[in-house]
């Protein structure tokens, strides 16, 4: 089989690991731990409970939603949520509720404050910055690639000398 | 001047390196506290010692230490001495906050170990300790007279933190309660 040139099959692996990486970033997190027994009234309310576990961190557990942890704080806090939503709290009022307790680390997606304006566009900076710098790299070594040689007639004798030198030896 | 803009690479590494090997030493599990200068909530929960009910009016109206503790909890049992002997010398008042625990087993401990506490909650379903931001025993909270949270100490005091944070934290809280 006839090889793949080198770039084409630098490409196709790291398409190949890019895809891997997606994947397992997206996988869902490993089994629920706990299973609460709560009774909902309407399917939505399930639903927000679902999500507000999911989008809240363990504040002890460091890693895990509350969804994923059985803790003894994250179980008291989805029995929080779980009130608050019967209590027909919006969920505005359950993320400051958690806010106020807990601060910012509860949030598994930060808010954007000043304190998290890096957090956010930290890599859209490093981008901008990077393609910058290769930017002005690119451009700056063209000129020197076209820019036409212009030898005067000692010059051009010089060359002619040298270069019979070269063939000479 | 282009000659030092070859060097931004490296200072910017730099500024990088320092960062990140900084970042290595910082303890994750220390969240800085949104309470601190925000007034204790409200509670009326039953004493471990005679499960009498509690309320906020009747915390001490000076300085004292809140712990949060449990039965269960090993760092507690390790700090416990030097809460007894602060205790012992007359310090500072310490409350203690039961922590998702069994009355029984709390009275046991307290029998075993002895209680540095003036009286400790009770709170069995964690529900205070929500209110408080607690996330796990050992934490110490120094509250001033008029219940407002003004430090707190997560995970479990040795002489290091007591003789460093602790009581440094307490005598600005004291030497203003007295200005």
């Amino acid at each position: 089989m006839r090889r793949l040139p080198v770039l084409l099959r630098l490409l196709c692996w790291s398409l190949l690991l890019a895809v891997g990486a997606a994947v397992t970033t997206v996988l869902p997190q490993p089994a629920v731990a706990a299973v609460d027994a709560f009774a909902f009234e309407t399917d939505e309310q399930q639903r927000r409970f679902r999500q507000m576990s999911d989008d809240f961190r363990c504040p002890m557990c460091q890693n895990t939603s509350l969804t994923g942890s059985s803790g003894g704080v994250a179980e008291d806090l989805r029995r929080e949520i779980y009130l608050m939503i019967m209590d027909g709290k919006t969920d505005y009022e359950i993320e400051q509720f958690m806010l106020e307790r807990y601060g910012d680390f509860i949030f598994y997606r930060p808010r954007l404050t000043l304190e998290t304006v890096l957090l956010w566009f930290g890599p859209l900076l490093f981008l901008v910055l990077g393609g910058w710098i290769i930017f002005g790299i690119i451009r700056r070594a063209q000129p020197l690639a076209q820019e036409q040689v212009a030898l005067n007639d000692e010059e051009q004798q010089r060359l002619k000398a040298l270069l019979d030198n070269v063939k000479r030896d | 001047m282009s000659r030092l803009k070859l060097f931004i690479p490296v200072f910017v590494f730099m500024v990088m390196a320092v960062m990140l090997w900084r970042g290595l030493y910082l303890d994750p599990r220390t969240l800085p506290s949104v309470l601190i200068d925000k007034p204790l909530p409200e509670f009326e929960l039953p004493r471990v010692e005679d499960e009498a009910l509690i309320s906020k009016a009747d915390l001490p109206d000076e300085p004292f230490l809140l712990n949060v503790w449990g039965s269960y909890c090993l760092p507690c049992l390790q700090e416990n001495p030097i809460l007894m002997a602060a205790k012992e010398a007359g310090v500072v008042p310490i409350v203690g906050v039961n922590y998702k625990d069994k009355l029984n087993l709390a009275r046991l401990w307290m029998d075993d170990n002895g209680s540095p506490f003036d009286f400790s909650i009770m709170d069995a379903d964690g529900r205070l300790g929500i209110n408080l931001g607690v996330y796990g025993a050992p934490e110490t909270f120094i509250v001033d007279g008029n219940g407002v949270i003004r430090y707190k100490h997560i995970g479990v005091i040795d002489y290091k933190t007591w003789d460093e944070e602790i009581m440094p934290a307490l005598a600005a809280v004291k030497a203003e309660a007295t200005l």
